[in-house]
């Protein structure tokens, strides 16, 4: 094997690539921030509302669960115009991403609303809170607490899902590398830099979640 | 609704023959994936420490890397090594690696969840580690998967919809070749994301069964 490692040209155009990654993260950032909202009102949507609710969130995790996050952008992106919603890439792939996020995040937060005991509601309301106020006070920081490892991972892998945003043309790290690949065809040593970013953002990442985690499940 | 169902007919065939791969693909790839999960993972948790560091590395930079960077990378790279894979070789081997990975994870994790006690009963009693590893530890283990077994499995077959990037005609690939022919996106679109979800639904009902059959 005849390959000789040239990495000048992925370093020159290194700034690219970090372009791209801090595009990536600034994505996931939005659709996280979007989809940690969507969970947390699906879930608390289906453990208290009614059949009709409950029914809808179901319906809602298990389609979004099972198709793949390729054809939902590219579903958003190309056939919502059809219906007269005309998102630019940028905002398409946000939603898309942000719906697929809280599909996964409504299943972790509704995992992490059955951890909290029964006895800490009724002592709230024994103490005479509302049933809005044990909901914020009691039952909210309790089920967050109970879901953050479940929510780290998801994060991680909703991080690695901005990948994906390259079918569209958005040049986050991943269209990024395949465009330097393209003009200089050091094809390895593109791909071993852009792997590596990933997976050392991705270990930044992890580091800070469990920071978080040894922080409040110390209380 | 007439003329999608017109288009439906005359895509038929590519409809269904990118069906047949994308179930060809997902179905290859969770058991190769399987299976070097299983050895991962048993080497994870009890290998020599050289080969478990080596196994760590692999699945800590597999679980790290966005499964279409895999994709690409085995694509592209794999050329360069000097083995000529078709795309579709390519592709089932990027998704192996990735399912893989994970496996070896959760093998592990089923693994370190059993008591000690078990392998020193089995010690005390006279048996070798491969005897262990056979009747006790990985029929315990095995059982304790199967969910996130059947859960990666449907993960696998919507990642295979990333193949559709390197040019492998599977199921999403064949949607837009038709898309591109008759421009009704959101029909077709939507019917790929119907076809993928009944895949998905056959292959949790089919891990509730054998759930229900394990436990029973």
């Amino acid at each position: 094997m005849d390959y000789y490692f040239r990495f000048g040209v992925v370093w020159a155009n290194f700034d690219k690539l970090l372009q791209g990654l801090a595009l990536g993260l600034a994505l996931a950032l939005v659709a996280i921030a979007a989809g940690t909202i969507i969970g947390i009102v699906c879930a608390f949507a289906a453990a208290g509302g009614n059949r009709a609710t409950r029914v809808g969130v179901n319906a809602y995790v298990s389609i979004i669960r099972n198709t793949p996050i390729l054809v939902i952008v590219l579903l958003v992106f190309f056939a919502l115009p059809q219906l007269g919603v005309r998102l630019d890439k940028y905002q398409s792939f946000i939603a898309s991403l942000a719906v697929y996020a809280g599909a996964y995040l409504t299943e972790v937060f509704r995992a992490g609303l059955s951890g909290v005991p029964r006895g800490v509601i009724d002592a709230g309301r024994a103490i005479g809170m509302t049933g809005v106020q044990v909901s914020t006070y009691v039952v909210f920081p309790i089920m967050l607490r109970n879901s953050l490892p479940a929510m780290g991972t998801t994060f991680i892998s909703l991080f690695k899902d901005t990948s994906i945003a390259t079918a569209i043309a958005v040049p986050e790290l991943t269209f990024q590398a395949r465009k330097i690949n393209v003009e200089t065809f050091r094809v390895v040593e593109v791909w071993l830099v852009a792997s590596g970013l990933y997976v050392a953002t991705c270990l930044v990442i992890a580091a800070g979640l469990r920071q978080v985690e040894r922080r409040y499940s110390r209380l | 609704m007439e003329s999608f169902l017109h288009e439906l007919w005359i895509a038929r065939y590519v409809l269904l023959s990118g069906l047949k791969i994308t179930v060809f693909v997902s179905a290859v790839s969770i058991l190769a994936g399987s299976l070097i999960g299983l050895v991962t993972g048993v080497a994870l948790a009890y290998g020599p420490r050289p080969i478990a560091w080596l196994m760590r590395g692999y699945v800590d930079v597999v679980r790290g890397t966005p499964v279409l960077v895999l994709i690409l990378a085995s694509f592209y790279v794999l050329a360069i090594a000097g083995i000529h894979f078709t795309a579709i070789q390519s592709g089932i081997f990027a998704l192996s690696i990735f399912c893989g990975a994970h496996m070896g994870e959760i093998v592990r994790g089923a693994l370190q969840a059993i008591p000690k006690t078990q392998t020193e009963a089995a010690r005390s009693i006279g048996l070798t580690f491969s005897k262990i590893l056979a009747y006790v530890l990985l029929p315990q283990a095995l059982r304790q998967i199967l969910p996130v077994w059947i859960n990666t499995g449907a993960e696998l077959v919507k990642a295979s919809t990333l193949l559709s990037v390197i040019g492998v005609g599977e199921l999403l690939l064949s949607t837009q070749e038709i898309v591109g022919r008759n421009f009704q996106t959101l029909q077709f679109y939507t019917l790929a994301g119907v076809m993928y979800y009944c895949v998905n639904f056959a292959i949790e009902s089919f891990g509730r069964q054998a759930e229900r059959r394990l436990r029973g």
